[in-house]
């Protein structure tokens, strides 16, 4: 691999050729490693040492940048994006775009782009596996066989039934349809709710939480985190879902009202959880760390070996394309405008790559 | 019926030994120095035996007690019971088939999923602090992985279904090729081995197939295999799967079962590709209560004089 410098508070590789186009990398995506070894002879990846912010008033090669690269868990905020006025696309290596200014890149018409239904296979499979476990208690029951070396016999309390138990599923985009798909197949009804009632799908649709919380033994939530699902699942929700329901979380940490199911799951209120996202990661409320009916993942439900190297195809694709004036291969495209206290907001599409 | 004399010998629900209590003249003898008490006064009135996974009359003790009409498993499996003895005895045999059948499955396609993407581990990951440190490595795919079955019995069939809700191929190793399945036939198990990505135990324990994962099965499902066990412990060789999961000849374990269980080798605790469940492949409240309801309708059958319900011998 060529050397990295640093140049005026930036990493870059000495390049011999130094008109590859530049792209700013921000967040430290997963695939940066991978990125930098198989297209390092196409782009000049400039990933800050330090915060954005601290390097305001401009330098040289912020100003000229057109192309970023931005993982979810940088917020690429209007003030953010301010400081990068020749910015043409966001790449995000994310499926969600939560953590984006989509409004001010709608504004300055920046394009963005995302990771489409790249990982909902992967997604589906980890939400499928976190059920499983909080439900049949894989994770605790692991931890006491490696603790209990000396007993004379195993006690393990009993877990929960999955095969034909009855799930409601948050959002019924490409992530719930891949969920639904393989939970089908362990004899499960399956229930959802979303923002738009599906017609080419023929599971039972509810209007709202509530009542699909109050008919299902467990909820998946596969949804996009936006103004309109925040905290979707309340206190009321969970109420609904009841001392033996059960919730899995691969969305958006803040899709629940992460203090409200802390104490519902420490009062008993709801019988388990297994969550691969938190409201501030790598932050996790510390009542969950001894808890052995919840499931604690490090936000990893997409990252596999085998879908890095696709997510860095699918990034360089994105670049290429929108140097080239070309149609974005993933292109998040806003659906809806409508005005808010006089400001212009954008809701994401409902497309077949979306997921909410 | 409460007269009727039972002996119970293995590990069971709480409550199928409180309804036993209740219908029947019940001992207990699943601790050894108990049962030997018990048969030094009550041999000649047992009548009937409840075993299960954890225990089951031997050669022994079927011939011990010479009024004994049936032996009840709380259990599909039924290796701890001498068959043989009891069909030239006379001695009815029951077990609890299909009750289980989605559980044990169910639990199957968890126990990949913890071994392929680390399920337990990353939980390790986030209780131990570390994810403040940085983010966990990347895992491996489950969807549209191959996956081999020894054994397409209930359970091996069960286990393919839900497989193939996750676009895995899969293929299958049995006494006999099964000639209405449409997945792969593999005409020995370390062909299978050999061919899949995940190896799932799914048959009976019997003499033939004991260690029928040897060294040469596991070297065939290679470094980047797993394997995963809910059938029997005595299925692996133990001592040969530990070895090649420290030598790094196995990708990985995923074991519902051992050899002498509650005895599992403590070398496998270091292990972050392993995940090691205290046999639990059924054990959920509701299939639990059925197993036990299974139980007790065959031995109330038996003794009514009407057809069992689930019987083997």
């Amino acid at each position: 691999m060529a050397e990295e410098e640093k140049v005026e508070g930036l990493q870059q590789l000495k390049h011999e050729n130094q008109d590859l186009p530049q792209v700013l990398v921000l967040g430290s995506p997963t695939c940066l490693q991978t990125l930098k070894q198989l297209y390092s002879h196409k782009f000049r990846f400039l990933i800050p040492n330090t915060s954005l912010d601290s390097l305001y008033p401009l330098t040289a090669p912020l100003s000229s940048i057109s192309a970023v690269i931005c993982s979810a868990s940088f917020s690429l905020t209007a003030p953010v994006l301010r400081l990068l006025p020749s910015l043409r696309l966001v790449v995000t290596t994310s499926a969600g775009t939560d953590h984006i200014d989509l409004n001010e890149c709608g504004c300055r018409g920046i394009q963005v782009a995302g990771a489409g239904k790249l990982f909902s296979e992967e997604v589906a499979d980890m939400a499928v596996g976190l059920l499983i476990d909080v439900m049949r208690r894989v994770s605790a029951a692991d931890r006491f066989v490696r603790t209990s070396c000396e007993a004379a016999t195993w006690d393990f309390p009993l877990g929960y039934k999955i095969s034909g138990k009855r799930i409601g599923i948050v959002g019924l985009g490409s992530i719930g349809m891949e969920v639904a798909k393989r939970l089908e197949c362990f004899g499960c009804t399956i229930l959802y709710h979303s923002k738009h009632k599906k017609s080419a799908v023929s599971y039972p649709f509810y209007n709202s939480v509530i009542d699909l919380a109050a008919t299902s033994n467990a909820l998946v939530l596969c949804c996009a985190l936006n103004e309109e699902t925040r905290h979707i699942v309340n206190r009321e929700v969970m109420l609904a879902l009841g001392k033996e329901g059960f919730i899995v979380n691969v969305g958006r940490g803040s899709l629940i009202d992460e203090k409200q199911l802390v104490k519902f799951l420490m009062d008993g209120e709801i019988g388990g959880a297994a969550l691969d996202v938190f409201e501030d990661e790598p932050n996790v409320p510390k009542e969950l760390l001894s808890m052995d009916n919840v499931v604690l993942t490090p936000h990893c439900a997409a990252f596999t070996s085998e879908c890095i190297i696709k997510l860095c195809e699918l990034v360089a694709g994105n670049i290429e394309a929108s140097l080239s004036d070309k149609p974005l291969i993933t292109q998040f495209r806003p659906s809806r405008v409508f005005y808010s206290s006089a400001r212009l907001v954008l809701v994401p599409s409902c497309s077949p790559s979306s997921f909410w | 019926m409460g007269s009727i004399s039972v002996l119970l010998v293995g590990k069971v629900l709480p409550y199928l030994e409180q309804e036993l209590d209740k219908r029947y003249n019940l001992f207990r003898g699943i601790d050894p120095s108990q049962r030997a008490a018990v048969l030094r006064d009550h041999a000649a009135s047992i009548r009937a035996v409840v075993a299960s996974s954890s225990g089951g009359p031997d050669a022994a003790l079927i011939e011990a007690l010479p009024k004994l009409e049936i032996v009840s498993s709380f259990s599909v499996g039924v290796d701890r019971i001498d068959l043989q003895k009891c069909k030239e005895k006379g001695v009815r045999v029951t077990n609890t088939p299909d009750v289980l059948t989605d559980e044990v499955a169910d639990l199957t396609i968890g126990l990949i999923l913890a071994v392929l993407r680390r399920i337990c581990e990353c939980d390790r990951y986030v209780r131990s602090g570390n994810w403040k440190k940085g983010d966990y490595k990347l895992t491996t795919k489950f969807s549209g992985k191959t996956l081999g079955i020894l054994g397409l019995g209930r359970i091996g069939a069960a286990v393919a279904k839900r497989a193939e809700g996750f676009d895995c191929s899969i293929c299958y190793y049995s006494r006999n090729e099964k000639p209405d399945s449409k997945y792969k036939y593999y005409p020995s198990v370390v062909e299978l081995a050999s061919n899949c990505d995940v190896l799932v135990v799914a048959c009976p324990l019997t003499s033939e197939t004991h260690h029928i994962i040897n060294r040469e099965v596991i070297n065939a499902l290679g470094p980047k295999g797993v394997l995963i066990n809910i059938g029997r412990g005595k299925h692996v060789d133990e001592p040969e799967l530990v070895s090649a999961l420290l030598e790094g000849r196995l990708g990985g374990a995923g074991l519902d079962v051992f050899e002498k269980e509650p005895h599992v080798p403590e070398e496998l605790f270091g292990l972050e590709n392993v995940v090691l469940l205290p046999h639990v492949g059924s054990a959920t409240v509701e299939t639990r209560t059925a197993m036990a309801d299974l139980v007790l309708d065959n031995l109330e059958a038996h003794f009514l004089g009407k057809p069992l319900l689930t019987p083997l011998v």
